[in-house]
């Protein structure tokens, strides 16, 4: 019973550029591209294509052209090609389909809807080139006043466990496993030079990366995967997981043939069956069970630490934030919509879950209506695309940003959203010791320095644009944003004016 | 008063943005000064204001109700007054009242009703609740009977300010007749509100006064942070938040003013790494946890109460800022020409560094709090 | 030996476990407990091979991501009895919460009573190490729950007709022993069944020991019931989940 589902991707070769060096064939782990000795000729299997121009780029003669090739039924503004396809696999398979990487649906993206000031006149622009901006940023939980000894006027408040980044800007949570050994060196040493943190995921933590560890978030999930005493000491933070955007609400099988034996040695399981993470974690059934996983890490790591709870962006955001915060936590992380995955259920990717903004807005202004938002910073994470969104997230009231997929696209990757498949051509979401090579991790490296340096330049430009030389002071300051084309309603959200207004 | 907002920012702006021109001057042996110097000194700088706001705070001025919070009060209409008097009786011992005198002034237009009310808390509120209390009660006026606004409401202190020029301001209520130790002034340049007299500085609460040159980009943090120690900030102007910041972390808090001033205006990061450990720690906590309340931006402002006058300037200087010394006098001004005119022969003058405060204390006062920061 | 005696009486589980760990740091070797009421994290931030004795009801979360340490309960136990735990000993002489050993990777517990739902969800094991978990009367619901390695034993010992069900629901690794029978009816839908083995039996006969020794019981008469093996159908039980 043949169904009509034509090629996702059609590859273009001019075969006069063509000088059969199969480059496309070996790099190729969907199997595209093969030779056919007979006619000497390279060939493709348009259907396998997923679109992640790996071939195109390493074509030494620029031979290759993969393009998109939607499938051009009667024009249907219901029933899409996305539907189509999607129905006839289940049909085929009767499976739960699954995808990587973040929301790709047309939810209104708030950050294209909010612009930034800029001084004049009334108060001076400020230079960054010239004068100093700083974006140091320390998280943690923070008391409501400060003692001082009346008569030397020494401190007397010990805060807390705080930690110190130099940039807003810290890697988000991707599991070994998830992404690439090589991946993970590089997100480590990139933190630890540039002075931010990088977030082990929930698959455990190599232990010859221990040595960053001063620039490391080590997360605790359901699945537990790799937790010791060793790693949750060695850490500069520890990181709850609650739920993370792409999937509220449900757990993870890291499929077993990703489960390679040094994934299973860092996550302390046997190699070679799945690695599932239930959906709560079983000892948190509640907010006051919250609190106990929260003291129960205080308590084996000495309190030296501050530890987080990463909750996804919910309906009730606000209040279990609120209770999160309440619980303890000195951190907490909200991971939008659009945040992404290595796996999940297609469904619940796209159909789950708060845009990032509004959550954020929401998150801020119930801490600060309830008295307690210096009780813990806040993280803003799912969807951060460029150094203007991590602008518009601090002054919405974010203390710093997570980024994920902008990391993952700085180390080469191109969304083609097939992380789960375990065949990242480009070396970065897959565990395949042939495929991981093809991430150099000081090159990697490099890229993201080079990122994160590009980031805090514009950040900067911006900062000084609105007359501010401290991040601290941008922080929740929605008067710095206007939002253009959106409802009465969203404005109220956002707590921003409307341009013009 | 509900209808302040529409008084205050009638074009419904975010925030209201207004420049202006400032000056202080203190006896730090608490003899009583005219009010005739500081009106010439903010004449001098008659062009650093646009007519639409001026005004002036003294202090010692009510010695023969030293022991009463002195309220002063505008009131638009007959009813804001009747309701307000009712609510002042119902809060309070109402020890004397009268009207604040005035007198006609050509370039003055249309004052509002103007009375001052001297209050005792009554006895079943504990003596260390009553700043609190009165707190309470100003918000309360303000926020809830309309037409009535608290302008000043500390005790052998007064607030007096209106729309026009500090000089004409100044004929207005008759400062000269005043005597006080300590008298800062201002005048306003609003670029977006017209004339509203309650808009005017100073800003006040209890003894506290707040006057203020320059606009913070930090504003709206600033006011959710205040938010979330209970303040509501209603005028929409840095001058409210900058007041609420020195109440919560001088009144409430009791951080000395240099602490307050290393909050406001803290030392760069650069600064912090490179001092000793005991430094670097206490500045980088105040920074860890009153970051919110970082004054970013240009400012220059004069903090007044009892005992104490403090000026200071933002970190990296955008606004001006001259101090003077005279014997037991102490000058603070936005132009040294101002000092200069009404005290000819200084011993020093000086422009401080951005985010040092400049601390002028009453003598008698510093040596009661024995080992203290004087 | 020396003994270092704690009165826990009103005291603060930080402030309690900060003295058991100062103790514990200062050379001794073992450490009683008297009169605790509900004090959590006991043992958790200990990493020498102390002994500790527990008198009174300790607080939830016993033995959380404990590293070394014997701790012996004289009385019941609450919930989360060693959550995570990596290595070590836990003996009780009474009945257990819920939640019990959750992600629990190496040591033994040993329970002479019952324990309550969802005990040794998502027990694991790695390398040498391999949790054991022993308990003398039954469990609730959910035994076993997501097991992804260790031994488990179920002596059944009071006398009721074990109620659980969906024992080893999601389980994809490590065994169950149920001393006497169990309903298919009971066992989740990835588990399958069987008879123990000669070194599964060489297991039992250890362990088995052990609880006698720890609880005085006769092993022998224990191990003369039959005994039930469960063991996961398949390692990749959600394998067929999705779409290929």
């Amino acid at each position: 019973m043949p169904h009509f589902a034509p090629a996702q991707f059609t590859v273009e070769r001019r075969d006069t550029r063509c000088i059969r060096c199969r480059v496309c064939v070996n790099q190729c782990s969907f199997e595209v591209h093969y030779y056919d000795a007979e006619s000497d000729e390279v060939r493709s299997r348009d259907e396998r294509c997923v679109g992640c121009h790996r071939c195109e780029a390493l074509c030494p003669t620029q031979a290759l052209a993969v393009r998109f090739n939607p499938m051009e039924i009667r024009p249907n503004a219901n029933w899409r090609p996305e539907h189509i396809r999607d129905l006839q696999r289940q049909a085929e398979t009767g499976g739960v389909l699954l995808t990587g990487a973040g929301n790709d649906k047309p939810f209104r993206v708030y950050w294209d809807h909010l612009l930034l000031n800029a001084s004049q006149v009334t108060n001076p622009s400020i230079d960054p080139l010239r004068e100093p901006m700083e974006l140091r940023t320390i998280l943690g939980r923070k008391p409501d006043r400060l003692d001082f000894d009346d008569l030397k006027g020494d401190l007397m408040t010990e805060l807390d466990a705080q930690v110190t980044v130099e940039t807003p800007i810290i890697f988000s949570g991707m599991s070994y496993g998830a992404i690439s050994y090589n991946a993970h060196l590089a997100l480590n040493q990139a933190a630890r030079e540039f002075g931010t943190l990088y977030n082990t995921g929930e698959g455990g933590w190599p232990v010859e990366f221990r040595r960053f560890g001063d620039h490391t978030i080590a997360q605790c999930a359901s699945g537990r995967f790799g937790i010791d005493l060793d790693y949750l000491e060695s850490a500069a933070v520890i990181e709850i997981k609650i739920g993370q955007g792409a999937k509220p609400g449900i757990g993870g099988h890291l499929p077993a043939e990703k489960v390679t034996p040094p994934v299973a040695a860092t996550r302390m399981i046997p190699a070679g069956t799945d690695a599932l993470s239930p959906a709560p974690q079983h000892d948190i059934y509640s907010i006051e069970d919250l609190a106990m996983l929260i003291n129960a890490l205080k308590e084996a790591t000495g309190y030296a630490k501050p530890v987080g709870v990463k909750i996804a962006a919910v309906h009730n955001a606000p209040a279990i934030a609120s209770g999160a915060v309440r619980a303890g936590a000195d951190i907490v992380a909200i991971d939008g919509l659009r945040g992404g995955t290595g796996a999940a259920p297609k469904v619940v990717r796209d159909n789950v879950g708060l845009p990032i903004e509004l959550a954020l807005a929401a998150v801020h202004d119930r801490l600060v209506k309830e008295g307690i938002r210096n009780r813990a910073s806040i993280l803003a994470a799912g969807g951060i695309r460029s150094s203007a969104d991590v602008v518009k997230a601090i002054a919405l009231g974010a203390d710093a940003v997570y980024i994920g997929t902008a990391a993952l696209v700085a180390m080469g990757c191109t969304l083609c959203q097939m992380c789960y498949t375990g065949k990242c051509n480009w070396g970065i979401a897959v565990t395949d010791p042939w495929l991981t090579k093809r991430v150099n991790p000081d090159i990697a490296t490099r890229h993201l320095l080079n990122l994160l340096r590009a980031w805090n330049l514009e950040i900067k430009e911006m900062l000084g644009g609105m007359g501010i030389n401290a991040l601290e002071s941008l922080r929740g300051n929605r008067l710095q944003l206007r939002g253009v084309g959106l409802e009465e309603w969203e404005l109220k959200v956002l707590g921003v004016r409307g341009a013009g207004a | 008063m509900t209808s302040l907002a529409r008084l205050q920012n009638p074009y419904g702006d975010g925030k209201l943005i207004e420049s202006c021109g400032l000056f202080g001057m203190m006896d730090t042996t608490g003899r009583p000064l005219r009010g005739r110097d500081i009106i010439r000194a903010m004449a001098n700088m008659h062009d650093r204001g646009n007519g639409l706001g001026a005004g002036f705070a003294a202090y010692g001025i009510y010695p023969e109700f030293r022991q009463e919070y002195a309220f002063h009060l505008m009131f638009e209409h007959e009813e804001a007054r009747r309701q307000t008097e009712a609510f002042l009786r119902n809060n309070f011992k109402v020890v004397h009242h009268e009207g604040i005198p005035h007198r006609a002034v050509a370039e003055i237009d249309g004052p509002p009703m103007l009375r001052r009310y001297f209050l005792r808390v009554e006895k079943g509120v504990a003596r260390a609740g009553h700043d609190d209390y009165v707190v309470g009660k100003v918000m309360a006026i303000n926020a809830e009977i309309d037409g009535a606004y608290v302008f000043s409401s500390g005790k052998d202190m007064g607030v007096f300010k209106g729309v026009g020029y500090p000089e004409d301001i100044g004929r207005f209520y008759g400062l000269d007749d005043y005597e006080g130790y300590l008298w800062v002034g201002h005048s306003r340049f609003p670029t977006n509100t017209p004339g509203w007299w309650g808009g005017a500085h100073p800003f006040s609460i209890l003894d506290w006064t707040v006057v203020h040159n320059g606009e913070l980009s930090s504003y709206d943090t600033n006011r959710w942070f205040l938010e979330m120690y209970g303040y509501t900030c209603t005028m929409q102007t840095d001058t409210e938040v900058l007041a609420y910041g020195v109440d919560l972390l001088a009144r409430r808090q009791r951080l000395p003013v240099e602490t307050v001033a290393s909050v406001f205006a803290p030392p760069l990061w650069e600064t912090i790494d490179r001092m000793g450990e005991r430094e670097r720690r206490r500045h980088t906590t105040l920074r860890a946890v009153f970051g919110g309340l970082l004054m970013n931006g240009p400012f220059t402002i004069i903090v007044a109460h009892h005992d104490e006058m403090i000026g200071l300037a933002d970190r990296i200087r955008l606004r001006p800022l001259v101090a003077a010394r005279r014997g037991d006098l102490v000058y603070l001004s936005s132009e040294e020409s101002a000092i200069r005119l009404i005290s000819p022969k200084l011993d020093a003058t000086w422009s401080p560094d951005g985010g040092q405060p400049v601390v002028a204390r009453l003598k008698a006062a510093a040596a009661e709090a024995v080992g203290g920061n004087a | 030996m020396s003994r270092f005696v704690i009165n826990a009486r009103g005291v603060n589980y930080r402030d309690l476990n900060a003295r058991v760990k100062a103790a514990a740091e200062a050379g001794n070797e073992a450490i009683v407990l008297r009169n605790v009421h509900g004090q959590r994290y006991i043992g958790t931030s200990l990493r020498k091979p102390v002994k500790v004795d527990v008198y009174g009801t300790p607080g939830n979360d016993l033995g959380a991501f404990m590293d070394g340490p014997t701790v012996e309960v004289h009385g019941n136990a609450q919930d989360g009895l060693g959550n995570t735990m990596n290595s070590g000993e836990i003996v009780v002489h009474g009945s257990a919460g819920d939640i019990l050993a959750m992600a629990m990777r190496g040591g033994r517990v040993f329970v002479e009573g019952d324990v309550g739902y969802r005990c040794a969800i998502h027990l694991k094991e790695y390398g040498a190490k391999v949790p054991v978990i022993v308990i003398g009367g039954g469990a609730q619901d959910f035994f076993g729950e997501y097991m992804a390695g260790g031994r488990v034993v179920l002596l059944g010992l009071n006398g009721e007709k074990l109620g659980a069900n969906f024992i080893g629901t999601g389980m994809h690794g490590g065994v169950i022993f149920i001393r006497g029978r169990v309903d298919p009816d009971q066992l989740g839908k990835e588990v399958g069944l069987a008879e123990p083995d000669e070194s599964d039996r060489a297991f039992l006969a250890e362990v088995v020991q052990a609880y006698g020794r720890h609880f005085r019981r006769d092993a022998g008469r224990v191990l003369e019931d039959g005994f039930v093996k469960l063991y996961p159908r398949f390692l990749r039980p959600y394998g067929r989940l999705y779409a290929q």
